[in-house]
């Protein structure tokens, strides 16, 4: 598929920034007619929770898709769902602090320290925040494209740690967060796969492959 | 001559798209989104309560049940909060989904064996155990071990009408209940969540206590499946888990009987777990608890030791440290 034209690709943004939306709309119309079960902060910090792995691992899934598909321009979409992954884990640990901690800090520090999986959670959102903070177009120019690269791996840790808060907080029945986890190592495992293909080939000799596959953008 | 790859993305394909919704816009976006939803519950929230008139299922009334000097005086939890919120890992580890699920299960006929420490053995049908004792209303608070409450209108008889027609041996010092085991009916029993079938035990004392009950009813109807019909035990100053729903088997033994979580994780759940907000819990802090049917921002309420029943069981737990024998 050709690259879409600038203005297609301006539709094609707002369609996905309207998409992203939706986990956010659904709870609120579910919240103003009374949908949210007997306990809404729960179903609250459930879906906010599911929805920040979520856009995580398709954030993580943007560039093994434009390489695999032959679609560069995907990337174009990547800060956006990345965002939008920072956005609903704010809202998840707001829904924490507020809803579930009424704003007690020792009450949060002992959590922190003491409860693993909320360990976990606050390093997965933590991880995140310098990555919204350097998003920007002005950020990569002033750090410098390899180094703002680097940083951005953050995002790895950041899955990780999402992941295993969600493992250690079910009590029994691992199944939904080992789902997350397995789509994670797919993912990681393709960035390893990439990495080792591309170790083996700085070792051998690059005539040969010179001609077999030339160096593709 | 080296081929590298190229980098992941070319600073190029990076600094030149800033066409699209810029950073500060997509945040101020969120802020306001985040104010709305905020902002739209606490007002929903504050002008228009949920209504909390029980809706009932207009199950099968039971006939004859009086008041019970038990009873709390707290409202009770609505009707359809307690049948659409539980825990009942059989059928599903969603607390929403039991309810469904659990639409068909089968209720008669049932039995229930009674064994183990007893001069003789005996099988009850549930129809002759419901007239062991004049049913009474207990409305009960419902603590759970994740720190939610609930207040329940149960109607049951004490649990010690049925020990004493079951005539335990002087050397049983335990009651251990089993849930059914029916994979059939029951889906998450094809699976190794739990060890099936579910297995619960009380210290003799705890179970001939007055507060002790087997319940058979709720708001004056048929107990619905959804919480443990046809035959569930209910001890108000102990965790949730710690009652057993759809009971099958009752036996009198002269040990510590193995308790379902308590096996699942021992340094989670001990086999007493007394609601105790002294007594932290690795996942949740149990000082408070949120009760259902309050307010989206109303503050949570502070757990009381044994659940508010201290004056009536505090005694049965004189002189044991309670940290260890959680």
């Amino acid at each position: 598929m050709p690259m879409p034209s600038p203005r297609l690709l301006r539709v094609l943004k707002v369609v996905a920034f309207l998409l992203c939306l939706g986990p956010l709309s659904v709870l609120l119309w579910k919240g103003f007619n009374h949908q949210l079960g007997a306990n809404p902060v729960d179903v609250i910090t459930r879906t906010t929770g599911r929805w920040t792995l979520t856009f995580l691992l398709i954030t993580l899934s943007v560039t093994p898709l434009r390489k695999i598909l032959h679609l560069p321009w995907l990337i174009r979409f990547r800060r956006m769902i990345g965002l939008f992954a920072f956005f609903y884990g704010t809202l998840h640990l707001t829904t924490y602090v507020w809803l579930d901690k009424f704003f007690d800090v020792s009450a949060m520090l002992h959590d922190i320290a003491k409860r693993r999986f909320i360990t976990a959670g606050m390093t997965a959102w933590a991880a995140m925040l310098p990555l919204a903070l350097t998003s920007t177009a002005g950020w990569i120019r002033r750090m410098g494209g390899k180094r703002w690269q680097a940083v951005h791996r953050l995002i790895y840790l950041s899955a990780a740690a999402g992941v295993i808060h969600f493992i250690w907080l079910v009590k029994a029945d691992l199944r939904r967060p080992l789902t997350y986890g397995a789509i994670l190592t797919i993912l990681l495992g393709f960035r390893m796969l990439e990495w080792a293909i591309a170790k083996a080939r700085q070792r051998t000799p690059a005539t040969a492959h010179a001609a077999s596959r030339p160096a593709q953008n | 001559m080296l081929i590298r790859k190229p980098d992941d993305i070319s600073s190029s394909e990076i600094t030149s798209k800033s066409t699209y919704l810029s950073r500060r816009k997509f945040i101020s976006g969120g802020l306001a989104a985040g104010a709305a939803l905020a902002g739209g519950f606490y007002l929903r929230d504050g002008a228009t309560h949920r209504e909390d008139s029980p809706v009932h299922a207009d199950g099968p009334k039971l006939p004859g049940v009086v008041k019970s000097q038990f009873s709390t005086t707290e409202k009770p939890t609505s009707f359809q909060d307690i049948t659409n919120y539980n825990n009942y890992y059989e059928f599903s580890t969603d607390k929403y989904e039991p309810n469904g699920l659990s639409k068909n299960f089968r209720t008669r006929p049932w039995t229930v064996k009674i064994g183990g420490l007893v001069s003789k053995p005996l099988t009850l049908d549930i129809d002759d155990i419901m007239k062991l004792a004049p049913l009474e209303e207990r409305i009960y608070r419902h603590r759970c071990v994740e720190g939610w409450s609930m207040v329940i209108p149960w109607v049951g008889f004490p649990l010690s009408a049925l020990i004493n027609r079951a005539a335990p041996l002087g050397k049983a010092k335990f009651v251990a209940f089993e849930t059914i085991f029916s994979p059939g009916q029951m889906p998450n029993q094809n699976r190794a969540i739990l060890e099936w079938p579910y297995v619960e035990g009380l210290r003799m004392d705890e179970a001939l206590h007055p507060l002790s009950i087997l319940a058979v009813g709720m708001y004056g109807e048929v107990l619905p499946n959804v919480d443990g019909a046809p035959l569930r035990s209910v001890v108000p100053w102990k965790y949730g888990f710690k009652n057993t729903k759809a009971i099958v088997k009752i036996s009198f033994t002269d040990s510590v009987p193995p308790t379902t979580w308590n096996r699942m994780a021992p340094d989670e759940y001990g086999f007493y777990s007394n609601v105790n907000p002294n007594k932290d819990h690795p996942r949740w802090s149990q000082k408070t608890e949120r009760r259902i049917g309050d307010g989206l921002f109303s503050p949570k309420r502070p757990t009381l030791m044994f659940n508010g029943y201290g004056d009536q069981v505090a005694g049965l737990y004189a002189g044991m440290d309670l940290q260890k024998y959680y």
